[in-house]
């Protein structure tokens, strides 16, 4: 399998593929974030979650419409606006499924898991009402085409730089909000324990919203960073729901650390083994990996104590 | 808790008088009225509805009364209709009928992918007898070998959901991928004959409509056997209390194994009927989808209902068919707010309805045709 290629060859290859991996993990991380924030304050399957993404992604798409007709000058800058709005559409529409379904159901997590899919088939039906069956793509600015040709067999492209600084930008900001201001220890105060956060006069309820608003706030921006590397379709979300959901078993639901390592390994593996095998299997040994893994230690990587 | 478990015990029939009346409606439903009041294509398309209402009872037995909820039921539907599919077109594809291929007497689909020699695993399923132990035996394996890894360490509820439908993914794309042993996103089709028997006339069809019914019928009393013993008051019992049941001495875990075992094997005997009623056998009934669809039909029908089950398979798919028909756009739209509806309204679905609301009415116009007692129900005037 190896036979084939010289040394430089290889080395540019691990150095492409890990990047091509480099940018899976960017889009994981910001997907599976949104989820693990989710996931791991409120014990909520937001089956949906894709759906959240793809919302965004769609933002993205008409703020790139509406700038191209209506702004042309300020069209190189336009992806800044969408990525805000994105992520408020995407929010807003969190905290009102958050009102409306989620707080009945917070003693049935299975059910929230049903309900979350029902959501999810509605979602994606009304994006193929209102956007049509096709997949739709943006046009990217200028200054985000092109790549940077770091050796003669080396090139890296702009685009994918630009997801990987969002998503660094994004990581960062989740950590400081996290663990660094009021809201962020009011809400690690509600997971670690409920009743007594409440007793200590947090809002557990509106720390909920703002939660799941957040966890899916994010979602919107993810899908937002997709637009650049891939094109959207109204199931385009389906496709990655199932993989974000292991990245996030597998690194320990409520731990940011280790939905971060998570995605990390498993992209890496998946686009490495990419370009041995056929894509398929690559997929299904990267799942099997993370399905075994799980089963010897159920828990994930990384783990928080909690007290339930 | 007075009471000695013995007369408990006398006092527990195999079935209420009620359920009796359900299964007889059933049955009647079932054997007379639909095969009366439909032609043949429709009756076949009730065929296909009743292969998922196998899957649906297992849900029962392992998400209603066990309270694990599998999402990768498809996985087992699959196996069962894979399983049997290999046999049908290995029959299919003798010497004499694939003579144009370039190596005659394999599956179509694995001469164009330029295999030439039939795969070891696929030469046991030219013996009947062994493709229908398999159709049992490799998904109730497969359900163990899940089962016993999880459930002994404790991985429960939304976990084990999630790990269910990651394997329902792994699966989809395992078959998809290896186009040439499994007949890739098409599936397996142009399936002929069972042992000799012509599957496609409309006669066969009917026959396998009636065989359907009757496995059944067969399958809803083994689960009702199950409910009623002492075993399926332990698997509620886990649901309800597992840490209780725990420290009482029960194996959890194995009771959680069994229950997802048999609901493996229901699944799978509905696969391979899947495979015999409809003629062919492809991904598209394996993945997460339709796997979370299987579970909308058990909690449509009442998670906790062994009938509703059935009833909930019939109807959704009956309104699946009929809104898809006419109005393709509406049908998510109408799928997705069931899924809603049921879960915040009506977790106990069609079954918990009729208990809320239509029972006490019932049981209240049967006292009253009693001898009543001269003292009034308080109830009754409302």
């Amino acid at each position: 399998m190896l036979g084939d290629y010289s040394l430089t060859d290889l080395s540019s290859i691990f150095v492409m593929q890990g990047f091509a991996g480099l940018i899976l993990f960017s889009v994981y991380t910001l997907m599976a974030l949104g989820l693990a924030i989710i996931f791991g304050q409120m014990g909520v399957i937001n089956m949906a979650h894709g759906e959240f993404m793809i919302l965004g992604a769609y933002m993205t798409y008409l703020c790139s419409g509406f700038f191209q007709t209506h702004l042309p000058a300020l069209f190189p800058a336009y992806f800044f606006v969408a990525m805000a709005l994105a992520f408020v559409a995407s929010g807003a529409l969190g905290m009102l499924v958050e009102w409306a379904l989620i707080r009945h159901l917070y003693k049935r997590p299975l059910d929230t898991l049903l309900a979350t899919w029902g959501l999810s088939l509605i979602l994606q039906q009304a994006y193929r009402t209102i956007f049509g069956p096709r997949e739709v793509g943006v046009e990217l600015p200028s200054w985000l085409i092109g790549s940077v040709q770091v050796t003669d067999t080396i090139e890296i492209p702009i685009n994918g730089m630009f997801v990987m600084a969002i998503t660094l930008l994004i990581t960062a900001g989740v950590a400081l909000l996290m663990y660094r201001s009021r809201f962020g220890a009011q809400v690690r105060a509600v997971v670690q324990n409920r009743p007594m956060a409440g007793a200590v006069g947090i809002d557990t309820e509106k720390v909920d919203r703002l939660t799941f608003g957040l966890g899916c706030g994010i979602a919107g921006i993810a899908g937002s960073a997709f637009t650049m590397v891939g094109s959207t379709g109204p199931t385009s979300g389906q496709l990655y729901i199932v993989d974000t959901f292991l990245i996030v078993v597998f690194g320990g639901a409520a731990s940011l650390l280790g939905t971060i390592a998570s995605a990390f390994s498993i992209s890496q593996t998946q686009s490495t083994l990419e370009f041995f095998l056929s894509g398929s299997t690559a997929k299904v040994i990267t799942l099997l990996a993370v399905v075994g893994i799980l089963m010897l230690r159920p828990q994930g990587l990384f783990t928080l104590k909690v007290r339930r | 808790m007075t009471r000695a478990p013995s007369s408990t015990v006398h006092d527990n029939p195999f079935m209420k008088p009620m359920e009796w009346i359900s299964l007889a409606l059933l049955v009647a439903v079932i054997f007379l009225v639909l095969p009366m009041l439909l032609d043949a294509f429709r009756l076949n398309l009730v065929g296909k509805y009743l292969t998922y209402s196998f899957v649906a009872l297992g849900l029962v037995i392992c998400w209603g009364f066990g309270g694990i909820l599998s999402l990768g039921q498809g996985v087992f539907f699959g196996l069962g209709g894979y399983l049997m599919a290999m046999y049908l077109k290995l029959e299919a594809s003798s010497v004499e009928n694939t003579k144009i291929q370039s190596t005659p007497g394999i599956p179509d689909f694995m001469d164009w992918n330029q295999i030439t020699e039939l795969p070891w695993f696929w030469k046991p399923f030219t013996s009947l007898p062994f493709t229908l132990l398999a159709v049992i035996v490799v998904p109730a394996f497969f359900a163990f070998v899940i089962g016993t890894a999880m459930f002994r360490r404790r991985v429960g509820g939304t976990y084990f959901a999630i790990i269910t439908q990651a394997i329902a993914a792994i699966l989809t794309i395992l078959i998809v991928g290896q186009q040439g042993y499994t007949g890739g996103i098409n599936g397996i089709t142009d399936l002929r004959t069972l042992h000799g028997w012509d599957i496609r006339t409309d006669r066969a069809h009917n026959i396998l409509y009636f065989v359907n019914g009757g496995l059944l019928v067969a399958c809803i009393l083994f689960a009702q056997y199950v409910k009623r013993s002492k075993l399926g008051r332990i698997l509620v019992a886990m649901r309800d209390k597992e840490d209780r049941v725990r420290f009482s001495g029960y194996q959890v875990a194995s009771f959680k194994t069994f229950a997802f075992c048999l609901a493996a094997v229901f699944a799978a005997i509905g696969g391979a009927m899947f495979t015999l009623q409809v003629g062919f056998m492809s991904p598209s009934f394996v993945g997460i989808v339709p796997s979370i669809e299987m579970v909308i039909y058990a909690a449509v029908g009442g998670r906790l209902s062994l009938f509703g089950a059935v009833w909930g398979t019939l109807l959704v798919n009956w309104a699946k068919t009929t809104f898809s028909e006419s109005f393709p756009e509406l049908w998510l739209f109408g799928l997705g707010g069931l899924f809603i509806l049921v879960v915040l309204a009506f977790p106990n679905g069609l079954a918990g309805i009729y208990r809320t609301y239509v029972e006490p009415r019932l049981t209240r116009r049967v006292k009253a045709l009693e001898p009543a007692p001269a003292v009034a129900l308080p109830h009754a005037a409302e």
